[in-house]
């Protein structure tokens, strides 16, 4: 496969910092949409503010660039608008739980056919290293310099909760299982919600001493377990990999069809 | 008959490249490095199995592993 196929290459190279996680994920991604054969307009990116809303004008399909927090808005107005388009947006761990927290659990409750891909670095490294809602107590971010005493959220918890009908969660150095997990959220037909751990070796690394990227990728590697891992129950620490949820319930746009159908029949 | 996988060569992307090592450290025959400009560069061609790990995972989209796929002779000599 051609990547430059799927990519605006006048704005190359990117603008994210050397070893960064989500050119990870867009390379993941690029991959995931050219193996289920997706055609380039019938993608739509819609992303709001932050590195990682950054991807949406890297490829070469629709895409929006909206308000920090109010992607999945947005993108609840264009699935509705055109439920045939596949509607992805991409967001960092700030702007989807944080700023967008509100619009993150509504547009899961509603289950509506969107793939929210949230890139966890654990920072806002866009303005600077400030702490973030999943940055997690004992962590440091210019804004904590001590450290930071608020809890995380757990994202696959969150989202379950809001009633998210896929909700996943893998990391930038399982390529393989991200591709195949893009790949299910993707096709999924209802909300589904795809939590991804990348590295901010810039902020979150640096303030952290967590090393280099290469450093970061491999305590993905040593830091996460997948699903039902016997290690888990040994060291509660380590972090789940997998699909936590995927059930069939009625999709928003479907269920407004038959509404509208019904109503004027 | 069974066909497999052989490298053909290594593209890489010496603007968009910018040297943060994950290929070099992910390639499972240590094929790459970075040079001194800190660009990677495919130093041991002859030892690469043509996985195309380092192209999925470069974050600058810079690499392309270029294959081809050959028979496996009868004689199974690799």
């Amino acid at each position: 496969m051609d990547v430059k196929y799927y990519l605006r290459e006048r704005f190359f190279p990117h603008l994210w910092c050397a070893g960064c996680g989500h050119g990870i994920v867009l390379n993941a991604l690029i991959r995931a949409v050219d193996s289920l054969a997706i055609k380039k307009k019938d993608m739509v990116m819609v992303s709001g503010i932050g590195c990682s809303s950054r991807i949406s004008g890297y490829v070469d399909f629709h895409s929006l660039h909206t308000l920090h927090g109010r992607a999945l808005a947005f993108a609840t107005g264009v699935k509705l608008s055109k439920p045939s388009l596949n509607v992805i947006v991409p967001m960092g761990d700030g702007d989807a739980l944080a700023i967008g927290g509100n619009h993150f659990i509504h547009a899961a409750r509603r289950n509506i056919n969107i793939t929210a891909l949230v890139m966890n670095n654990r920072t806002y490294g866009m303005t600077g290293g400030q702490f973030s809602p999943l940055s997690g107590v004992g962590t440091k971010a210019t804004t904590a310099p001590y450290m930071n005493i608020d809890r995380e959220f757990d994202t696959v918890e969150l989202a379950s909760a809001a009633g998210a009908t896929f909700v996943a969660r893998t990391t930038v150095y399982h390529v393989k299982q991200l591709q195949s997990m893009l790949k299910k959220a993707i096709k999924h037909d209802g909300f589904s919600v795809l939590e991804v751990l990348t590295q901010c070796p810039t902020y979150f690394g640096r303030k952290n001493r967590k090393g280099s990227a290469v450093d970061m990728m491999n305590n993905y590697r040593d830091t996460t377990v997948p699903i039902g891992s016997d290690k888990k129950k040994e060291n509660p620490e380590l972090i789940e990999r997998g699909i936590f949820v995927d059930k069939n319930l009625p999709e928003y746009c479907q269920a407004y069809a038959d509404l509208v159908e019904r109503a004027s029949a | 008959m069974a066909k497999k996988k052989k490298l053909k060569k290594h593209v890489i992307n010496r603007e968009w490249c910018k040297g943060c090592g994950i290929c070099v450290a992910v390639c499972p025959k240590n094929v790459l490095e970075l040079d001194k400009k800190d660009k990677a560069v495919a130093a041991r061609k002859q030892d690469c199995i043509a996985c195309q790990l380092c192209e999925q995972i470069c974050p600058d989209l810079a690499i392309t592993v270029m294959v081809k796929y050959v028979e496996e002779s009868a004689s199974g000599d690799k």
